[in-house]
């Protein structure tokens, strides 16, 4: 390595040397001012990490992506990323990217247990089709899958509804989303009868109070935490109450911070319903226009194999849905059990501070907006907790305006535009519709121009039990993309990896890198990512954006639009649906399946010549017309005139994304209040038209334990979760120098003293162990993750230490989402 | 196929590499072919691999050149325990304008003064106040999986100057 003299020494050297004409070293060849060769080509994209949804301006050259940089016109994060969002330039550039197919191979064809080796798009589509037809004749459409994602774009989460709604006929269609805000969506519709959040990003700068419920905020949404941090900082009104079961950087910045015991927040959100209450500051005329009180279900299991223990033992694990109407005063005698005593002494919160955090509700003049993100949602009781916080924003009437908010983050770029809104779930179709409404499956029919009685009503296998069915041998063609699903899904080397490496099954994986879930698959995909594609994202606070392609991808990769697209050639409608429906609409014979879901007169209805001549396009130069506006406006008549309406395609080409519902080409910022909400006619006040009484409902439940807490054997809580430097699993961003080297290796967080008392020290090499599996990892006890005793964290994004084998299965028995923050380990010396 | 040749393959496309790892266990018929993270040794899922010793921090002082303009430089220096809280930024106590002239380091970037509304304010703007959402210490740990990014002065610098492989690396 030069020294700093020994570098400016031979700087000037180079510039004697190319004075006198003579031919330049290396070092000094680049140019020092911008000529014609240094312009660059900057257009906007959404970043492809969180649910944020920050702006980006990418500058390319030479089919390449150079820079990137915070977009000064996005109102989301105005000019800021966090350091992952800086570093998007090189997420697209790892070494191992996957240029072509890779299929399992033994004497030249395919066997479950051959070697990887490249075969051509047609072959691995033809043996991928074989073992489609295969499944399909022997065990029906029970027997074919696909587990998507928050990560798809708007498009290509439609289009893959369509191929295995109407194609394959089989609702086994689940994004990862499931792992992620299931219990949100699942709250947000049982309460309001629409999903998604009535306020916006705007309340950051109105509220005198945030209140982060389990929610680190601080590394996992760095931006939306500088808008806090502004908000706080510059006006010494404003309060912060941060709530988690272990400390993290999230407490820098609060004025009430709280410890509490895993799964006891249930606790604490009825004691705060009942704070309110006793001390007469419940907004009467608020909920006696506005709310329906209700008893939920009590004792409903735990979501785990219907055998388990704990799932016979529970009384409605069978029917956890269900709740009954109650009054206002049998709600209010409900939860007078919550006093701050009891909440103090199940929660381990000191007093003071539970009065001072349920003060900020209770006083009326006081703007409070609630954050929360897997500590909700990821929850054996994770609806309910959800539907809790709404409670407490409803009693005082503390929402849809500027300030008050009850917020429910979102931890993928496309969380809700895709999973939600398109509505990719085992149960639900686009703009909030439900696959066991017969209504909604015809007015899809029509839309689609598919013959009627054609979509299943069966509601499908959600992510966890497709792993359980794999497992089962009775899932067996299954699709995954966008997802690395074998690191992400809960007790994996028990659930996860045997349906996997089953030899009835045939799995399939779209990637752009080689995942652990990539390597435990039959088939390999090579997948375009980001700017590779046009594309389209909805983030937590109802915002729709745009992208063009960008850049080319590598050797043989393609996006998974054209994927799925190019892989419903291979299917007639002969062979994949029954007999009655095509003799009843003999124009359906002999079609291919991209024929009547793809060529259908809507999706193909915009020519090339409406692609912008400044970007490529390369699925659409494929298949002959604008794919993507054609999907996108079939797909946005279903939530137009309704309060889902989105903007017509090109608009949003043209802006930095909009808020739905867009009227008269108007975002909405807050949603069900007169004068903020075009569909709250005036007079009206506040109006929750997501229900046909136009109220939201308040539900009653108590607290009820973890499905599994420590014990004599595995003394400990395990937490896991994400840090700030890695997205979801690190297939991306450990492909980062930077990022990789900030933090190269999952380690356990764990108290100082409870290290000592195993005879343990920072740095020491420990197996963490569950009843389900172990990881072999370091102690860190002074980093930035410091868990009271009894807890350690562990984050999941290193595929060299798979945290997922030790958690556990249990999930949401409503939302069907799984808890990975709380089950018990031990820690054991290495 | 000689070893040496397959790495030097394997060097010049990368894109190949699975392909080539793939193919040569065959060729040395030596059970089935692996692809597997490039994170994780070559063991099954279900096993467990020993954990690297924590990788000591970059301490050097020495600054490390941006990848382009707009990234935001990463730090060289120990931070442990550096006091970052609602009275307190330890970061700022060298870096903001008034201290660099004595402590020598970096002032923090002009676009630090400015608010979300894009006023320049008199101190350090509150949105900018957590240092380490965007800058973060280095480990000595080497990356795994090398990176092919190119700034953009190695593209405009090539003797060429025409476009080199389409984006397509191959």
């Amino acid at each position: 390595m030069l020294d700093r003299r020994d570098f400016i020494k031979a700087q000037a050297v180079a510039a004697a040397a190319a004075a006198g004409g003579v031919s330049l070293p290396a070092m000094a060849q680049t140019s020092m001012i911008a000529g014609e060769d240094a312009q660059l080509k900057w257009s906007k994209a959404p970043c492809r990490f969180c649910g944020t949804g920050c702006g980006v301006m990418v500058a390319t050259k030479d089919n390449r992506v150079v820079a990137t940089h915070g977009d000064m016109q996005a109102e989301v994060n105005r000019g800021l990323n966090c350091v992952k969002g800086y570093f998007l330039s090189k997420i697209m550039y790892g070494q191992d990217r996957l240029t072509q197919p890779l299929l399992r191979m033994r004497d030249g064809k395919y066997h479950k247990d051959g070697e990887f080796l490249p075969v051509t798009w047609d072959q691995a589509f033809d043996e991928m089709a074989r073992q489609w037809k295969r499944a399909l004749k022997e065990k029906g459409p029970d027997a074919v899958g696909m587990f998507g994602s928050g990560q798809w774009t708007i498009w290509e989460g439609y289009a893959a509804s369509k191929l295995m709604r109407a194609g394959f006929r089989t609702n086994n269609l689940d994004p990862n989303a499931r792992h992620c805000m299931a219990s949100a969506a699942v709250a947000f519709i049982r309460t309001f009868g629409m999903d998604e959040p009535m306020g916006c990003y705007d309340d950051f700068e109105h509220a005198d109070a945030f209140v982060l419920w389990g929610s680190n905020m601080a590394e996992m949404h760095p931006i939306l935490w500088t808008r806090i941090s502004d908000r706080r900082l510059a006006h010494n009104h404003v309060k912060v109450a941060v709530l988690s079961t272990f400390e993290h950087r999230s407490f820098e910045l609060a004025d009430i911070p709280m410890i509490f015991e895993p799964g006891t927040d249930l606790a604490i959100l009825n004691f705060i319903a009942n704070h309110i209450i006793k001390t007469g500051r419940v907004n009467r005329e608020f909920v006696e226009k506005h709310c329906n009180f209700r008893l939920g279900q009590k004792d409903i299991g735990y979501g785990l194999r219907p055998e388990n223990v704990l799932e016979v033992r529970a009384a409605n694990a069978k029917d956890p849905t269900d709740s009954k109407p109650m009054s206002f005063d049998e709600f209010a005698a409900f939860v007078s059990d919550y006093t701050v005593d009891k909440a103090a002494e199940l929660s381990k919160v000191p007093k003071e501070r539970l009065l001072a955090l349920a003060e900020l509700y209770a006083d009326p003049k006081t703007k409070v907006m609630s954050l929360w993100t897997m500590g909700f949602n990821q929850h054996v009781r994770g609806v309910w907790v959800n539907h809790m916080v709404y409670n407490i924003h409803l009693l005082t009437g503390k929402i849809s305006e500027p300030g008050n908010s009850p917020f429910s983050l979102t931890g993928q770029p496309s969380a809700c535009g895709t999973a939600r809104e398109v509505g990719t779930f085992a149960h639900r179709l686009p703009a909030d519709m439900q696959v066991n409404n017969p209504v909604h499956r015809s007015h899809v029919e029509e839309g689609w121009k598919i013959p009627k009685g054609l979509l299943p009503g069966k509601i499908g296998y959600h992510a966890v039990l497709m792993d359980r069915m794999l497992k089962d041998g009775k899932l067996n063609a299954f699709w995954i993309m966008v997802n690395n699903n074998l690191q992400a899904a809960p007790n994996t080397n028990t659930e996860t990896y045997p349906g996997y490496r089953n030899p009835d099954n045939f799995i399939v994986v779209s990637d752009a890198y080689p995942t652990v879930t990539a390597a435990a698959a039959d088939l390999i995909l090579p997948a375009a990512m980001w700017v590779e594609k046009e594309g389209a994202y909805g983030n937590a606070e109802r915002r729709t954006h745009f992208w063009h392609q960008l850049v080319n991808a590598p050797g043989e990769a393609r996006s998974d639009l054209w994927q799925l697209m190019e892989f419903s050639k291979r299917f007639t409608t002969d062979e994949v649906w029954p007999k009655e429906i095509l003799d009843a609409n003999p124009d359906f014979r002999g079609k291919t399946l991209f024929d009547v879901l793809y060529r259908n007169g809507n999706v193909d209805r915009f020519p090339l010549s409406e692609i912008s001549p400044e970007y490529e396009n390369r699925e659409s130069k494929a298949f002959g017309f604008y794919v993507q506006k054609g999907l996108f406006e079939e797909y946005a008549s279903f939530g137009r005139g309704h309060g889902h309406d989105l903007a017509p395609f090109d608009q949003y080409h043209e802006v930095r994304g909009l808020r739905w519902p867009v009227v008269d080409g108007k975002e909405t910022r807050w949603r069900y209040r007169e004068g903020l909400d075009p569909f709250v006619k005036e007079g009206e006040g506040v109006k929750f038209y997501g229900n046909p009484d136009g109220k939201a409902n308040v539900f009653a439940f108590p607290y009820e334990p973890p499905a599994e807490s420590p014990d004599k054997d595995f003394d400990l809580w395990l937490v896991t979760g994400r840090v700030l430097e890695h997205w979801h699993s690190g297939s991306m961003t450990m492909r980062v120098p930077e990022l990789y080297k900030a933090m190269p290796i999952a380690m356990v967080f764990m108290h100082p003293d409870d290290a000592k008392d195993r005879g343990l020290r920072r740095g020491s090499e420990v197996k963490v162990v569950s009843r389900r599996g172990e990881i072999l990892t370091r102690v860190e006890t002074r980093g930035r993750n410091r868990p009271p005793r009894g807890v350690v964290f562990v984050p999941w994004f290193d595929s060299a230490r798979l945290i997922n084998k030790v958690t556990l299965d249990a999930t949401d028995p409503i939302s069907k989402q799984t808890d990975f923050k709380k089950c018990a380990v031990k820690i054991v010396a290495a | 196929m000689p070893r040496h040749v397959l790495i030097a393959l394997a060097a010049a496309l990368p894109c190949l590499v699975p392909a080539l790892l793939a193919a040569q266990n065959a060729g040395q018929n030596s059970g089935p072919a692996r692809l597997d993270s490039p994170f994780r040794p070559p063991i099954n899922f279900t096993d467990e691999t020993a954990a690297p010793p924590i990788p000591a921090d970059v301490t050097d002082d020495r600054r490390v050149a941006r990848n382009y303009p707009e990234q935001p430089p990463v730090i060289p220096h120990n931070v442990r325990d550096y006091q970052i809280s609602l009275n307190n930024n330890q970061c700022l106590t060298c870096h903001s304008r008034q201290y660099t002239g004595a402590s020598q380091a970096p002032m923090i970037s002009i676009t630090h003064y400015v608010n979300r509304d894009g006023q320049t304010l008199g101190a350090v703007s509150p949105r900018r106040y957590f240092c380490m959402q965007c800058h973060v210490p280095q480990t000595v740990a080497q990356p795994i999986v090398t990176n092919t990014f190119k700034d953009v002065d190695s593209l405009i610098s090539r003797p060429s100057g025409g476009p080199s492989d389409g984006g397509d690396r191959r």
